[in-house]
């Protein structure tokens, strides 16, 4: 049997790519369009490092079959940033100091800018319950918590 | 650990004003990690790369019989299969000696499997092909002929007389006379103060408590991944994240058996590692693999062969024994630790001996420790390695001391605490540290006295890490336009560039941003320790300072020559070359002085390769407050708040990190976390559905209490602080849930249904 | 490995056609929460996926004969959205709604989560207190069974081959009804509920249990109906008395395993403080607190 040619929006911008049934959502951006920001921890949907918007819902991409993307609107890390000017929530980030090795960041900013879209203020346990399935092993969660709270605030106008 | 030589030479900053050190800067990698562009270790390509996949045991023990790779290689796209057969024989007795002692032998067997598996997720055989499904099927089609033993699965099982032997050229070292017969009992360790006997036989009141651990792994997010490419020449590049580009190499090249100028590795950035990536798992693999096929391998694990093959850190068992005076005078301790090391030996257990009772002004001390194998995945460093096992003992059983006396828990610490002089059980006196400070901190912290409610209940703990110095590299180069790249060798793992950065701004006087620090690969600084023992910052950090002290002096000397006067007439100042001799010479820039290299001697740079000695001890406070729901045993953390002397806090956000990302996976280790076997020896929970580490909803904000008692063997005062962190949590929160339930809890995890049998009393 | 073949029906119809083709190598994808997990270990290689997304009646939520028609593709996180449903059935939606994280809220169906046949499960057992049903197509037509008998044991189902489920009924809600669904999980979020209770109940005028069904979870091969647990409310005023004798008869009908996630012992006592628990839940829904 050929690939699969799947056509799909990312980043706002048409893509189109090969891909076997078997091939995952995660896999089809890491490996056939080189989108290395979305990233594997688990392969399983327990970690959410692979955090991407498909049709405007989040989902692991890893829990995606590529196939599954035709005709869909995706969005991953690689387009939160608005060229230099990065998101609110990337700043923050930032600012504090809410990342120390960083694997999991691409997967809790794109998670969180979800969050915001669909309530734009939160509870400090909202939020932790909405970023229940992104895992952070290195910052016991405080400082992405207040990141996420701040940058909410900020986009609030607050 | 420890450096006598240094103690003594007391480095007075106090009142010293920094400008950049303690501000909170943006770390200087943080913009490509927030935007996706950051390369971890399996985002790397390489033109004709294909693809590697392990095959595993499925058994826990059992001999290799045969390995049939001809269905293998006769698939499509399928370039080279490797096994043990591949890999050149290593002396039994080549070991160096780290943190913790590494057997070349012991890890090239770990790496692939010779004549036997030792445990569940064991690799036997690796395979290269074309894409990473056919080398899946490739895998699948590889026939392993097992003759399957009996696996021994605990401590326990494997100290009784008759079980079967794990290694037959193991016999107990450590103990007299030294037997003949091989025993899976590795090895005995004891550290001794004093006349414990006497002065148990002198103590008012003595208690003496057992508790168990279970092992855990260190959950690093990303997995362990590697990409090797090796030409006819025998040239190879390895890219991939770890602990350690230099580790990797030495390790590679050992069990490759090639010379290390022949490996160069480029660290990619590091996913989390906790001591689980100091050490090397793939990338022989990928080389060998390479070297057969003549093209690039990656390689890149699965969660579940994270779980079954690398990491963990040992379960174990704790007895611990206390005597005091009426008055909480603490007169005698005693600790006994039996470690599971997994398949090889060389379980933390000497290191958790070492700190058990380290905080304490104890005269009379015995630690003994037992390093037993056992059929699971040979023992990596974790955070702290040893430490937290034999804290939980320990501050568990001063809980249960301060009940006995009707004393607060703070204060018997505080009555007890080790200070500047004492004599620690492991044979250094301490120079100046700051535990009392913690316990302070900790008293006047209003949580302390905020009240409970119905089934809640708090606990205090305390715990202790050496942090390590030893070899560090770095280079100071100053570019055309007076901007700065500073590079070192060490793997950044939790902001350590930024911390570079801001010791090189501090020296330099030039702001932070005009300095670009850079983990470098193998061949383009010297040689560095790996990153681990918290010893980056401080001794990194040291290289760092004294390497941009050295530009400085290049600085200066090209300013001389730009005005034409003696060197000592030039001083540095605010990131400027001054000339004290006459006020005709304006002040020179860096952007200044670089602009005219070409005309003064060429390209600047300063660098230092230096063995760091004094490190300084940390010493942490945890605060931990839960309820229980008595009828389901379920624990919720209400509130926690770590204290810890930090020496000096160069980026205080990041130490604060790490102090709340130390508690939290202490916090997992007590609550939740352990590694299920089955009665054969397979492991049960090979994901993060049922290894479960804390996520966001299970915890409260993570309060921090930076005290900073300077070290005085470093410059700035720095002292390591990543991995004391994880050392009071299991106390503190076993504490916290006796006193919620009224009842000692002694076994971890405190998982609902392990927590419900103390509670209904079963 | 051999490849896998994909189809994407838009009806029902072909949907069963694609099904029949494949002759019991196809696997039903929807959300693939479950099924891509074991795709990637090597538990199922089938020779087909059946994508059943894109066929209207397996994607709506729609009223009908007083209760509610819901499609079996329909994620937790969109039947959550439903206001009507959430404030018919908060028990059943809010066991839903515990499926995995907001990341798995947007894909795992609930046909999906009875299908896998996990006797954890956190949808089933509302479902089952609710007495819903489910329509099933195949090569023979379309037939409707009780959610309670479509699972047989772990992983398997009463499904025949080429059937697969199109949609649920949620029964017309009587007056003064309210139900529940709590769980035990050692996390707050993202773990397999080591048991699990779902009650529904209704109240007469004078507030006396008139009906009640009791559902639990992970404590037997399937997601059990605790019929003697139901009758123990029914004629109560669902006081202690009665809540006792509810949870007697749940522990009474455990039939747990000892497992990675819990003990015979502590699934079989939990299983009557949950049932419980979310007993007090409904009664309060039911009272219209």
């Amino acid at each position: 049997m050929a690939k699969h040619h799947v056509t799909t929006t990312i980043n706002g911008d048409p893509a189109e790519f090969l891909c076997e049934t078997r091939q995952t959502l995660l896999d089809c951006l890491r490996d056939e369009l080189g989108l290395t920001g979305s990233k594997e921890g688990c392969a399983s949907g327990d970690c959410g490092a692979c955090s991407v918007m498909l049709n405007g819902t989040l989902v692991c991409a890893c829990l995606v079959l590529g196939v599954e993307a035709e005709g869909a609107t995706i969005e991953t890390i690689e387009g939160v940033a608005q060229g230099e000017a990065l998101h609110p929530l990337q700043k923050h980030f930032l600012e504090e100091a809410a990342l120390q090795c960083g694997v999991c960041t691409p997967g809790f900013i794109v998670a969180a800018k979800a969050l915001l879209e669909h309530n734009p203020d939160p509870t400090e346990t909202e939020a932790r319950y909405w970023l229940a399935g992104n895992l952070c092993r290195c910052t016991g969660y405080d400082k992405i918590i207040k990141a996420v709270m701040n940058a909410a605030a900020e986009m609030r106008g607050a | 650990m420890g450096n006598e030589e240094e103690i003594g030479k007391i480095i007075d900053y106090s009142g010293r004003d920094f400008r950049y050190i303690g501000t909170r800067t943006i770390r200087p990698d943080g913009v490509d990690k927030v935007t996706g562009r950051a390369n971890f270790g399996a985002d790397f390509t390489v033109n004709g790369m294909i693809h590697g996949r392990v095959v595993r045991s499925p058994h826990a023990h059992a001999k290799i019989k045969k390995i049939n790779v001809d269905k293998a290689l006769k698939l499509k796209g399928v370039k080279a299969v490797v096994t043990g057969a591949d890999f050149p024989e290593i002396d039994i007795n080549d070991k160096a000696v780290g943190e913790v002692v590494v057997s070349y032998y012991d890890m090239a067997h770990n790496v692939i499997a010779r004549d036997r598996v030792y445990y569940d997720g064991h690799a036997v055989a690796a395979v290269a092909a074309t894409t990473p499904e056919i080398a899946e099927q490739a895998a699948r089609l590889i026939e392993v002929e097992y003759d399957v033993l009996k696996p021994v699965m605990t401590a326990a099982q494997a100290m009784k007389k008759n079980a079967p032997v794990l290694h037959k050229h193991i016999v107990t070292a450590g103990v007299e006379p030294k037997p003949e017969k091989p025993s899976n009992v590795a090895s005995r360790t004891e550290f001794k103060l004093g006349d414990v006997a006497a002065a148990f036989a002198d103590a008012d009141v003595i208690v003496e408590k057992e508790f168990s651990t279970q092992t855990v792994h260190q959950g690093y997010i990303e997995p362990h991944a590697c990409c090797a490419s090796i030409g006819a020449d025998g040239n190879t590049n390895i890219w991939c994240s770890s602990q350690g580009q230099f580790m990797v190499r030495a390790y590679t090249a050992k069990i490759c058996g090639m010379e290390t100028s022949k490996v160069k590795v480029i660290p990619a950035e590091i996913g989390g590692g906790f001591g689980g990536k100091t050490v090397i798992y793939l990338e022989p693999l990928a080389v060998m693999l390479a070297k057969k096929s003549g093209r690039p391998v990656k390689m890149v694990m699965t969660r579940d062969e994270v779980l079954r093959a690398t990491g963990p850190t040992s379960g174990g068992t704790a007895r611990a024994r206390i005597g005091a005076k009426k008055d909480g005078t603490i007169v005698a301790g005693e600790l006994e630790l039996v470690y599971e090391a997994g398949a090889y030996p060389g379980s933390p257990v000497a290191l958790g001996c070492m700190t058990g009772f380290a905080p304490y002004d104890i005269k009379n001390v015995s630690c003994v420790g037992w390093d037993v194998v056992v059929n699971r995945p040979k023992a990596a460093a974790y955070r702290a390695p040893g430490a937290p096992v034999a804290a939980f003992g320990v501050e568990s059983t001063l809980d249960v001391l301060a009940e006995e006396l009707g004393m607060c828990p703070l204060e018997l610490r505080l009555k007890n605490a080790a200070v500047e002089g004492t004599q620690a059980p492991y044979g250094v006196k301490f120079n100046r540290i700051g535990y009392k400070e913690t316990l302070e901190a900790a008293k006047a912290h209003p949580h302390w006295s905020a009240p409970l409610g119905p089934n809640q209940g708090r606990g205090i703990a305390s715990g202790f890490w050496f942090n390590i110095g030893g070899t560090s590299s770095a280079e100071v180069m100053v570019n055309e336009d007076g901007t700065v790249i500073v590079a070192t060798g060490n793997p950044d793992i939790g902001g350590s560039r930024a911390s570079m950065a801001l010791m090189a701004a501090e020296v330099l006087g030039i702001d932070v941003e005009r300095i670009k620090p850079l983990v470098a690969d193998t061949e383009s600084v010297p040689f560095s320790m790996l990153t681990g023992g918290s010893r980056v910052t401080f001794a990194t950090g040291k290289a760092v300072i004294e390497a941009a002290q050295d530009a400085v002096n290049d600085l200066k000397r090209r300013a001389a020559k730009i005005w034409d006067v003696d060197v000592d007439q030039v001083e540095w100042e605010n990131g400027q070359a001054v000339c004290i001799e006459s006020t005709q010479h304006k002040p020179l820039t860096i952007a200044q002085i670089a602009a005219k290299a070409d005309k003064t001697g060429g390209a600047i740079s300063g660098r230092a390769n230096i063995n760091a000695t004094g490190a300084g001890p940390g010493f942490g406070t945890h605060i931990c407050d839960v309820e229980v729901d008595p009828d389901t045993g379920y624990v919720t953390v209400l509130r926690y708040t770590a204290i810890q002397d930090v020496g000096k806090a160069i980026h205080p956000s990041y130490v604060e990190g790490q102090l709340q990302g130390g508690a939290v996976q202490g916090i997992g280790w007590a609550l939740n976390e352990e590694y299920v076997y089955s009665d054969d020896g397979r492991l049960l929970n090979t994901g993060f559905l049922d290894y479960r580490m804390p996520v966001a909803s299970d915890l409260p904000m993570i309060d921090t209490v930076l005290v900073e008692v300077p070290n005085p063997g470093h410059p700035y005062g720095v002292r390591g602080v990543g991995e004391t962190p994880i050392v009071p949590p299991l106390a503190a929160v076993a504490n916290a849930v006796s006193h919620a339930i009224g009842k000692r809890v002694t076994d971890l995890p405190l998982s609902p249904p392990r927590l419900l049998a103390v509670i209904d009393g079963k | 490995m051999s490849e896998i073949q994909f189809a994407t029906p838009n009806t029902v119809k072909e949907a069963v056609k694609c099904l029949a083709a494949a002759k019991g190598k196809a696997r039903v994808l929807a959300g693939g929460t479950d099924l891509l997990v074991q795709l990637r270990a090597g538990f199922v290689n089938p020779g087909l996926i059946v994508d059943i997304k894109h066929i209207p009646e397996l994607r709506q939520v729609k009223r009908e004969d007083g209760g509610f028609r819901v499609g079996a593709a329909v994620a937790g996180a969109e039947l959550g959205a439903n206001a009507a449903v959430k404030k018919a059935w908060p028990g059943v939606v809010e066991g839903l709604e515990l499926i995995g994280s907001t990341q798995i809220q947007g894909r795992a169906s609930l046909g999906g989560n009875l299908c896998n046949g996990s006797p954890a499960a956190d949808g089933v057992p509302g479902l089952i207190a609710a007495g819903a049903t489910c329509r099933i197509a195949g090569p023979k037509g379309t037939r409707e069974a009780k959610v309670e008998d479509v699972v047989s044991g772990p992983g398997k189902t009463t499904l025949k081959p080429g059937e697969f489920v199109v949609s649920f009924f949620l029964p017309k809600r009587s007056k003064r009804s309210g139900d529940a669904y709590l769980r035990l999980i050692p996390r707050t979020e993202m773990d397999i509920a080591v048991v699990g209770a779902a009650v529904s109940l209704t109240l007469d005028a004078k507030g006396v249990c008139s009906d009640a069904r009791v559902a639990l979870g992970a404590v037997a091969p399937k997601a059990v109906l605790v019929k003697a647990a139901g009758k123990a409310l029914v004629g109560t005023r669902v006081d202690d008395d009665a809540l006792e004798a509810m949870a007697a008869a749940c522990r009474a009908a455990c039939k747990p395993i000892d497992d990675k996630r819990g003990t015979v012992e502590y699934r079989t006592k939990v299983a009557g403080v949950l049932a419980q628990r979310a007993a007090r839940i409904a009664l309060a829904r039911a009272q219209g607190e």
